[in-house]
């Protein structure tokens, strides 16, 4: 069985797969990769059958050695690719701040609920990456590794991304001018940003109520605001329930695109439709 | 029973309920009758809904709506929780509520307390039902860290802290029993509607 040798951890990276859907009333994170289309795009490109974990590096990728000649995918923020390797150096992220490393087999750690993805919030499933763990391959293979496509989605993201957004559940605890805000603002992405929440730096969206919000269900993509007024955007990590308001969420198939927003880009919200 | 249904995103939907006790019976609702859905959680007085496509919340509400008749509730299992009261906050708490420490202990030991719904952490129960004059709120400043196993209180609500974690609430003391454990089924001790007592040891 192959196995992979951790030399350098790179800055954050975890085992990520499909997560944990369906397990929110018990107060478990829906997980998985942080940009959906990269990760699968990265099983398709090595055979793997759908679901299979692969590695989710943040902004700085590790430094991985093979005990033989393995196939591996790089999607996300790099220049899609897929090589044979027994050393590979995944460098840093350009235009995102993901890159998915799917090795053929998938990466085999014990499933925790169903899943193998490592939840920043929770602590289920596995550690992120260390220097000196050796990862197993399993046989998650499917058909033989597919052809790259002529045109492969996810390169870079814009310059200054738009995000589609529907309004509420809570838009009404803000003011009129709170929600022209959040439409009219380049917000700049900080550096306190992981696969929980996305912090967003810009004019603080004032409420009109001053109550406190009984805790409710949240959902990957709310915009929720804290009493700063300075919105987070959830992703895949984020808390089962709440007591922020959320003031609009982050359409679904634009979820891929926020979990590639790095530090220092901005980013704009549109209204969906 | 009157729902009011808000937009949660393009896959989902926020229903507002008169109360806990009417949600919770709203989720074990959408949970039975619609396999389509991705999520339904259970909130104080909302249920939050998901789903993949296809799904009409105006549908989720009618469905809830034409429910009827709110006693066909299951009740809740009864579950007690033994508890060594030796948290750091219990004087604080006694002084916040004008009653001494004993007295603290007496009055969350005596009430009968519900699990509201799940949330913050895996098999974290907010409870409620505890004693109005422990009713205390929030730490202005939260602890970086708080044990698992540590029992605590804010507002409304009691609480145990199923793992080691950030926490704002007042802590009472800690408790031997397992809130959540992935290898178990279910993973969580209490699910919505348990009728929980904590027992000093």
């Amino acid at each position: 069985m192959t196995r992979i040798e951790v030399i350098r951890a790179g800055l954050l990276t975890t085992v990520q797969d499909r997560g944990r859907p369906g397990l929110a009333h018990l107060g478990v994170p829906p997980s998985g990769a942080a940009d959906p289309v990269a990760y699968e795009l990265g099983n398709r490109l090595v055979g793997n059958l759908p679901g299979a974990a692969a590695l989710e590096a943040t902004l700085d990728g590790p430094v991985l050695r093979f005990d033989r000649p393995t196939t591996v995918a790089l999607t996300g923020a790099t220049t899609p690719e897929v090589r044979t390797v027994e050393a590979l150096e995944v460098g840093r992220c350009i235009g995102g701040a993901r890159t998915y490393v799917a090795v053929r087999g998938g990466i085999d750690v014990a499933p925790v609920l169903g899943s193998r993805s490592t939840d920043l919030l929770t602590g289920l499933g596995p550690w992120p990456l260390r220097p000196g763990d050796v990862l197993q391959i399993g046989a998650a293979t499917g058909s033989e590794p597919a052809a790259l496509p002529g045109t492969v989605p996810g390169v870079g993201v814009p310059l200054e991304p738009v995000l589609r957004v529907r309004l509420g559940p809570r838009d009404d605890w803000f003011t009129a001018r709170a929600v022209e805000a959040l439409l009219s603002t380049p917000w700049r992405v900080s550096s306190s940003s992981n696969r929980v929440g996305i912090r967003l730096e810009g004019p603080p969206l004032e409420r009109v109520r001053r109550d406190e919000l009984l805790s409710e269900g949240l959902v990957t993509g709310a915009l929720q605001v804290p009493a700063s007024g300075q919105p987070i955007l959830l992703l895949q990590d984020h808390p089962t329930t709440g007591g922020y308001p959320v003031i609009a969420v982050v359409h679904s198939d634009d979820i891929p695109l926020a979990g590639q927003l790095a530090p220092s880009m901005r980013v704009r919200f549109a209204i969906d439709g | 029973m009157s729902v009011v249904v808000r937009p949660a995103g393009d896959r989902g939907a926020l229903l507002e309920l008169p109360d806990n006790a009417a949600a919770a019976r709203a989720a074990r609702l959408l949970r039975t009758e619609r396999s389509d859905l991705v999520d339904v959680v259970l909130g104080h007085t909302t249920v939050l809904v998901t789903w993949r496509e296809g799904v009409e919340p105006a549908d989720l509400a009618a469905l809830v709506q034409g429910s009827g008749a709110p006693d066909s509730s299951p009740a809740g299992r009864p579950v007690e929780i033994p508890v060594a009261y030796d948290g750091p906050d219990l004087g604080e708490v006694a002084a916040l509520a004008g009653i001494s420490p004993e007295e603290v202990v007496a009055r969350h030991t005596g009430a009968e307390h519900v699990a509201a719904f799940l949330g913050f952490q895996p098999g974290f129960a907010y409870l409620i039902g505890g004693d109005e004059l422990l009713h205390v709120p929030r730490r202005d400043v939260p602890r970086t860290q708080v044990s698992g196993g540590t029992v605590a209180i804010a507002g409304p609500y009691s609480g145990v802290y199923p793992r080691d974690s950030p926490g704002g609430w007042r802590l009472l003391g800690s408790t031997t029993a397992v809130m959540f454990d992935p290898t178990r089924e279910p993973p969580a001790l209490l699910a919505p509607g348990d009728r929980v007592r904590f027992v000093a040891v």
